[in-house]
């Protein structure tokens, strides 16, 4: 790992305006957050596709629609909390039955918004959008991927959400990484236990498996950053090959991760597993990093818990 | 493009009254439906489609063909009706309407059948969606315009007035909205005009009829006024008078620099004496008898 760091946010605004120079029909609308979500670079570059509608979330869902409905390859972004947050109907029912081809950018999601407190912290974003039919569901775990995620999304017709976040984040991938949408990631293997990680927390995942290693146990680290279509066929492997899960995330544990892996296990393989997240609860005020730790988002507790599932192993 | 302007207004009217006759029919025989709000804007889609429309039934993909939004999704059967009757679908499928297996959901899908634009049925988003495709036309430089059906019930949403705010912000005068201006929504009267027990007193915030009717849900007067405000030019018309609606709807076309709304003045269930300005009829079919004694009035 490099000690490099970017916010996943910042791939917007330039992914966005090379992928409309590469000639895709790309158009922006954007609800007075541009700036942070980095669309508005895109703004600068093809203002006549940039459409501003002011602090309007509902409205920006729509008129996507439209615009997506008579052809164009369109992003919206906000932060998470107000979309998918406070615009749910309308992803359902405005881009999610008739599957139009609109790609929201939830930026600033997680507890590692940090001081904003509660009201900026989506956790429950992935719950509301796994939840539509048709939409994918992407968390890049840094700006390297984040930037081929966001690409995926342009070039994939459908809806899609990919989750970003504020904080500069450690960059985990070199330039030769490749997203693939369907699949997960080895960011790490191993065969005594599997630790399943999304955005943030893979890099927490791979320090929990260095300390995990310290004490003889060989942790696989898997990237879940295409949570929607999941990889069933790595899933199961690990559940088989490892025998012990742990899922990490920085959202809610009901229905994110935790939940997605819970019932594909529970169908197909079942396994001993534990859920590192938020636990039914909202976070306060605070640094991104003290944050992780005060909620128990940190390497020691996904270590803990491998620990704790490694001893419930069957047989 | 149908050659319709040349189509006399008896003709109009009785395409109108066929119309009606399917509503009842297909909400008869689905046994549920929303046959109230269907009829009140029987006459501002034969204007649009037979009339003002740019379009091709033959081709409903057509890139340059005016778009027709319908906002409020539970009148679907007048569009499914009117577009039958302009050969998008055969007439005898109406009466599949809300049945498994058929192409007429209960409310307004997406391509379902081809000449549907847009998935409604939650209210509030569809002069959202409309912006969008006015601004998709001026991107690329086309000259299709777009229309948009509001009910009484759209304008409650409050992103209803978030759309109209961008509307004008974006300054599209390719965008019509038009309002079909029917006084009555769910519970009852949206105002006190419609309300026929004048013995009662006014009370703020509307109550609850001895009828069992919500009284004054939500006045949206002045509602001119409102539009004015927020950047659009109003146009008022009598919704039910065919050669009104063709007149305003042809005024519309001529405004430059903003967008604009036509206020229709229209009457919940007209055509039919018993569903008329009756809130009953918002959410519920008629029964065989009573669509039976409909489509006498309708002969």
């Amino acid at each position: 790992m490099t000690t490099k760091a970017a916010a996943t946010r910042e791939a917007l605004g330039p992914t966005l305006v090379r992928l409309c120079r590469e000639g895709l029909d790309i158009v922006v609308v954007d609800a007075d957050l541009g700036s942070s979500t980095t669309a508005r670079q895109f703004g600068k570059v093809f203002p006549e596709r940039f459409f501003p509608v002011g602090v309007a979330e509902q409205n920006m869902v729509n008129v996507a629609a439209g615009l997506a409905a008579a052809g164009k390859t369109v992003f919206i972004s906000t932060f998470a909390v107000f979309a998918p947050g406070r615009c749910f109907d309308q992803l359902r029912l405005g881009i999610a039955q008739p599957r139009l081809n609109v790609k929201l950018v939830g930026s600033h999601a997680g507890i590692v918004t940090g001081e904003d407190g509660a009201s900026a912290h989506a956790i429950d974003d992935l719950s509301l959008t796994l939840s539509l039919p048709g939409f994918r569901v992407i968390v890049p775990a840094d700006v390297v991927e984040a930037e081929q995620a966001i690409e995926v999304a342009a070039r994939n017709l459908g809806p899609f959400y990919v989750r970003c976040v504020r904080p500069k984040i450690p960059v985990i991938y070199n330039q030769g990484y490749e997203f693939q949408l369907g699949k997960t990631h080895l960011a790490r293997p191993g065969k005594d236990v599997t630790v399943m990680a999304l955005g943030v927390m893979v890099w927490k995942a791979l320090e929990a498996a260095e300390l995990l290693a310290a004490d003889g146990i060989d942790c696989r680290v898997l990237n879940m950053s295409s949570l929607k279509p999941l990889d069933v066929e790595s899933v199961l492997a690990a559940a088989r090959e490892t025998g012990a899960i742990v899922t990490a995330e920085d959202h809610l544990v009901h229905g994110g991760l935790a939940s997605l892996v819970a019932q594909t296990l529970a169908l197909h393989e079942p396994t001993p597993m534990a859920f590192i997240g938020m636990q039914d609860q909202y976070a306060v005020s605070g640094r991104w990093d003290e944050l992780l730790e005060h909620y128990g988002l940190s390497a020691e507790k996904i270590a803990d818990a491998a620990r704790g599932v490694v001893a419930r192993k069957k047989g | 493009m149908t050659p319709v302007s040349g189509v006399s207004l008896k003709e109009l009217e009785a395409l109108a009254k066929r119309v009606r006759r399917h509503i009842v029919e297909m909400t008869a025989a689905a046994g549920c439906g929303h046959p109230g709000g269907s009829l009140s804007c029987v006459e501002i889609l034969v204007a649009l489609y037979r009339h003002t429309l740019r379009h091709d039934p033959q081709n409903p993909q057509w890139p340059d063909r005016d778009r027709f939004i319908l906002s409020k999704g539970h009148a679907v059967p007048t569009l499914y009706a009117v577009l039958a009757e302009c050969g998008y679908l055969p007439v005898e499928e109406l009466i599949t309407l809300r049945k498994l297996g058929s192409r007429l959901e209960g409310h307004a899908v997406a391509g379902s059948p081809p000449g549907v634009e847009m998935t409604s049925g939650s209210l509030g988003m569809g002069l959202s969606f409309s912006l969008g495709q006015a601004l998709a036309a001026r991107l690329d430089g086309k000259d299709y315009r777009v229309y948009c059906l509001l009910g009484d019930g759209d304008l409650n949403e409050g992103q209803t007035w978030e759309a109209a705010m961008a509307s004008a912000h974006h300054q599209v005068d390719n965008l019509t909205a038009i309002i079909d201006y029917n006084r009555i929504q769910n519970d009852g009267f949206s105002d006190y005009s419609r309300y026929e027990d004048k013995s009662r007193p006014q009370r703020t915030g509307g109550w609850v009829s001895e009828g069992g009717h919500t009284v004054n849900i939500m006045d949206l007067q002045p509602l001119e006024d409102k539009w004015r405000a927020f950047g659009w030019q109003v146009l008022e018309t009598d919704g039910h008078d065919l050669s009104a609606l063709i007149q305003t709807l042809d005024k519309a076309k001529g405004i430059k620099g903003r967008p604009t709304v036509i206020i229709a003045h229209t009457i919940k269930g007209k055509g039919v004496s018993f569903m008329e300005n009756n809130p009953a009829f918002h959410g519920k079919a008629p029964t065989p008898e009573q669509a039976e004694k409909a489509l006498a009035e309708l002969a």
